[in-house]
């Protein structure tokens, strides 16, 4: 059994940057700074009724609402856009934009909202207050609060009364070598607007087409620089 | 002294009788746990709380020692084949936990069978 050292927290906070070839983490390996995973979001791909992201997302979670959609927990929605001067509409998937300099993590008295050294951003519940700072520090919205008690979690994603959580970017499913399940699901039921993969990786589909595609992100003024990149918006 | 010996031999042999049930529990799906009862009993605590802030923090996943293993492995079916909680009375982890009066809150958020269903997605 490891103990955490502070160095390896400091590594796990994304502190320390490393360039270095991607690799296959082994298991008992720790997430490293080599990888820095996020997604590319076509929205010309992305239709307005389509919900098969967010539903897979709810289901995959073990997330149920009370019929409070301004309250109940929300890993994922979609937010339809419409530019006034041109009458242009879009619909947008919003998740956890897994920023490189993420506003909850600042804000966090407790150290439980942290970046993971591969650029995911968790809260570690174990020791959250439930303050809501990094839920009003969040300029994307992508938080939410439990205000239940909680049943029929799923093995790989606790969660409980009185915590802030949101988007893992399926953290479980990355570990196995597996894409997000909204990935998966909008690639397998819907239109493929999503592709995930390791922005630090040259070789990657992502990697390349960030590096040769005009994309965006929402709210770039912001500098948070998150890992969720958008075409077409 | 002959006094003495005789309260302690009444001790030793009534306490038991005073002594509360000793708990049952299902019998686990493995063979053996990753060690022997006297350090899990006494230690498990300690590795899961090792054991999560790897996981949770640094990613690192496979440990020995696992919440999700501990469910895994302790979780009962019942007649009809479902999966019981292993924080029902009676339970794996429950028996122990009531019969010394400790409640950890790591059910309040973490999964009490292996799989839950995949509920029907909220609409
Ligand atoms: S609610 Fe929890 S994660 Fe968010 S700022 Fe407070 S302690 Fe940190």
């Amino acid at each position: 059994m490891t103990e955490l050292s502070r160095r390896q927290v400091i590594l796990a906070s994304g502190a320390v940057l490393i360039a270095a070839p991607v690799q296959a983490r082994a298991p008992g390996e720790p997430a490293s700074a080599r990888s820095r995973w996020g997604l590319l979001i076509d929205t010309g791909k992305c239709s307005a009724e389509c919900n098969v992201c967010v539903e897979t997302c709810k289901a995959e979670m073990g997330l149920s609402g009370h019929d409070r959609p301004l309250t109940d927990a929300q890993y994922l929605r979609k937010v339809n856009v419409r530019d006034p001067a041109t009458g242009a509409a879009h619909s947008v998937p919003v998740m956890c934009q897994h920023c490189a300099k993420p506003a909850c993590v600042d804000v966090c008295p407790t150290g439980a909202s942290m970046k993971r050294a591969d650029g995911i951003v968790l809260v570690d519940r174990h020791i959250c207050i439930g303050c809501r700072y990094c839920m009003m520090a969040c300029p994307y919205k992508a938080r939410s609060f439990a205000h239940e008690d909680q049943t029929g979690q799923q093995p790989y994603l606790p969660r409980g009364k009185g915590t802030v959580e949101g988007c893992t970017l399926c953290v479980h499913r990355i570990d196995e070598g597996r894409p997000p399940a909204c990935v998966e699901a909008c690639a397998a039921k819907a239109r493929g607007a999503m592709l995930f993969g390791d922005l630090n990786d040259p070789k990657s589909d992502i990697a390349q087409r960030v590096a040769r595609e005009a994309t965006s992100r929402i709210r770039a003024d912001l500098g948070l620089e998150p890992a969720i990149r958008y075409q077409g918006i | 002294m002959g006094g003495r010996l005789l309260v302690l031999f009444l001790l030793l042999f009534t306490l038991p009788a005073f002594a509360a049930d000793l708990p049952h529990w299902p019998k686990a799906k493995g063979e053996a746990c990753i060690a022997s009862n006297e350090v899990m009993r006494r230690d498990h605590p300690d590795m899961l709380k090792h054991q999560r802030d790897d996981t949770m923090r640094l990613g690192i996943r496979g440990a020995k020692a696992s919440l999700k293993a501990c469910v895994e492995c302790h979780a009962a079916t019942d007649s009809a084949g479902k999966m019981v909680p292993v924080s029902d009375p009676g339970q794996f982890c429950q028996s122990c936990h009531a019969y010394v009066a400790v409640r950890p809150d790591c059910f309040e958020c973490h999964a009490t069978t292996p799989k839950s269903p995949v509920r029907e997605a909220s609409r």
